[in-house]
């Protein structure tokens, strides 16, 4: 075939190459990346090919399905959502204002942070609920596809540089103390306190193809799913409506909306701006 | 045969210059517009405050929604915007040259998905943000396009495109609209643009 795409390679070809990669990721360790969407999985690959001096995805698959460590650099490229805590604050205050008054009135709160990464999500919700004094009564489950990310995440470890983003965030974010009182600082790292990882659980669940663990009062997976494919939102829909209790809450990122999912009928907006929905079907 | 699609990139005055731009465009343009702003956080409103100064309605980007004709959608605030199948897809991935959205991620999506049909604009700005991604629309066959560098409130992020040789347009910005009018309303005046 002619290609005129001077230097840039083929596209339709590229991604005949990535399907083929998935395949056989997928076939040999059991990952399944097929429902991505491939515009912005394909930026992660080239970075990872860069990294690894290759320059066509298909050497990519051979070292891969070759050399173990290699596919571990690539889960890890992945895998990792890098965010920030209290990333969009508004979202928290609204949680704070909508959210935590609907759980005042359960006796014990289970949450499920899917796809929660290096934890930032995470540790941002435990704060806001030990501030409305929620804390001791809930536990978070916290998951990630990622068993090295969970590490990562468990540690609850942050480079001090962060703090003051983190400490502006969460003043916007309704924040009632000081983010200072929330850390310890040692060699340039800050680490967060005993206390918000004490009801937190973290465990590997992949979204792709486990199923559900538990049914939850809140669930919270925010800009995950835009990584995928349309078919993959409706079934990862599917499995959080199965593992949601009735009139439980689903948050989602400040752009995906639930309104062009098979699920829309089965939630009623708590608030439509900042993509909370409560589970009324 | 899928038509056009029109991709625009700006940075420092740039919201002003797209304006401009979509005053002088028309209501039914043929074509979906996508668009990367280099933009505060907190500019929720920019949306609201674009879509006062033409016909075309604009709007934020949300994951998964389908371009239409005519639809101007930015990239939200912190997010990248890529195009794939006809529908946005976004992403938080780290800042592309400390941007984000960057003007290359969008470029470069839609010189994928749309190749010799794609159309690339960069407007004003003080970054080199866009010259990639331009390159790659025009190395597709599709219509690159930067602001006359002389009219632009700050001339470096178009200069850089026309200085990598990614430019084969150099328009005013009242011509970029008469230009994007007449580009969507051919199939593929891009087959022209890339045998240059």
């Amino acid at each position: 075939m002619a290609d005129r795409d001077r230097g840039y390679g083929e596209p339709e070809l590229e991604i005949l190459e990535i399907e083929l990669l998935l395949e056989g990721i997928h076939r040999h360790y059991g990952f399944d990346f097929r429902g991505y969407a491939y515009s912005s999985l394909k930026r992660r690959l080239w970075r990872v090919m860069a990294e690894e001096h290759l320059s066509t995805v298909s050497e990519l698959q051979s070292r891969v399905l070759h050399d173990e460590a290699c596919m571990e650099r690539l889960l890890r490229a992945l895998s990792i959502n890098v965010t920030a805590m209290f990333r969009d604050p508004d979202f928290f205050v609204a949680f704070r204002d909508k959210v935590a008054p609907l759980l005042r009135t359960y006796p014990f709160i289970r949450v499920w942070n899917a796809g929660c990464s290096t934890g930032e999500e995470t540790y941002s919700l435990a704060i806001l609920l030990a501030e409305e004094g929620l804390y001791e009564r809930t536990r978070i489950y916290a998951t990630d596809i990622n068993d090295a990310v969970l590490e990562r995440a468990e540690a609850g470890d942050f480079p001090v540089e962060k703090a003051s983003e983190y400490a502006q965030n969460y003043l916007k974010a309704g924040g009632s103390g000081a983010f200072s009182d929330y850390y310890a600082t040692r060699e340039g790292t800050a680490r967060l306190s005993r206390r918000l990882k004490d009801n937190v659980v973290f465990a590997q669940h992949n979204l792709v193809s486990d199923r559900s663990f538990n049914e939850f009062h809140v669930i919270l997976c925010r800009n995950v799913m835009i990584y995928f494919g349309r078919p993959l939102q409706d079934r990862v829909h599917g499995l959080f409506y199965d593992s949601l209790d009735r009139l439980g809450i689903l948050g989602l990122g400040q752009k995906e909306s639930i309104r062009l999912t098979r699920y829309e009928g089965y939630y009623e907006p708590l608030d439509v701006h900042h993509r909370l929905y409560r589970r009324i079907g | 045969m899928v038509g056009r699609v029109v991709a625009i990139g700006g940075s420092w005055g740039g919201g002003a210059a797209l304006g401009r731009v979509l005053a002088s465009l028309p209501g039914d343009l043929g074509a979906p517009v996508v668009v990367a702003l280099h933009r505060y956080p907190g500019a929720s409103r920019l949306a609201e405050q674009l879509g006062r100064h033409g016909p075309l309605a604009v709007a934020d980007a949300e994951d998964k929604q389908e371009l239409w004709p005519g639809c101007v959608l930015l990239a939200p605030p912190d997010y990248h915007l890529l195009v794939e199948g006809g529908m946005c897809v976004l992403s938080i991935d780290e800042p592309v040259r400390y941007s984000r959205p960057s003007i290359d991620v969008l470029f470069e999506s839609v010189a994928d998905a749309y190749r010799s049909r794609a159309v690339g604009v960069l407007l004003t700005g003080a970054s080199e943000d866009g010259s990639a991604g331009l390159a790659r629309i025009q190395a597709r066959g599709g219509l690159t396009i930067a602001q006359d560098p002389a009219s632009a409130e700050c001339p470096i992020m178009p200069r850089a495109a026309i200085e990598a040789g990614a430019v084969g347009r150099v328009l005013g910005l009242e011509e970029i609209g008469e230009a994007l009018v007449s580009a969507c309303a051919t199939e593929d005046v891009g087959v022209e643009e890339g045998a240059r």
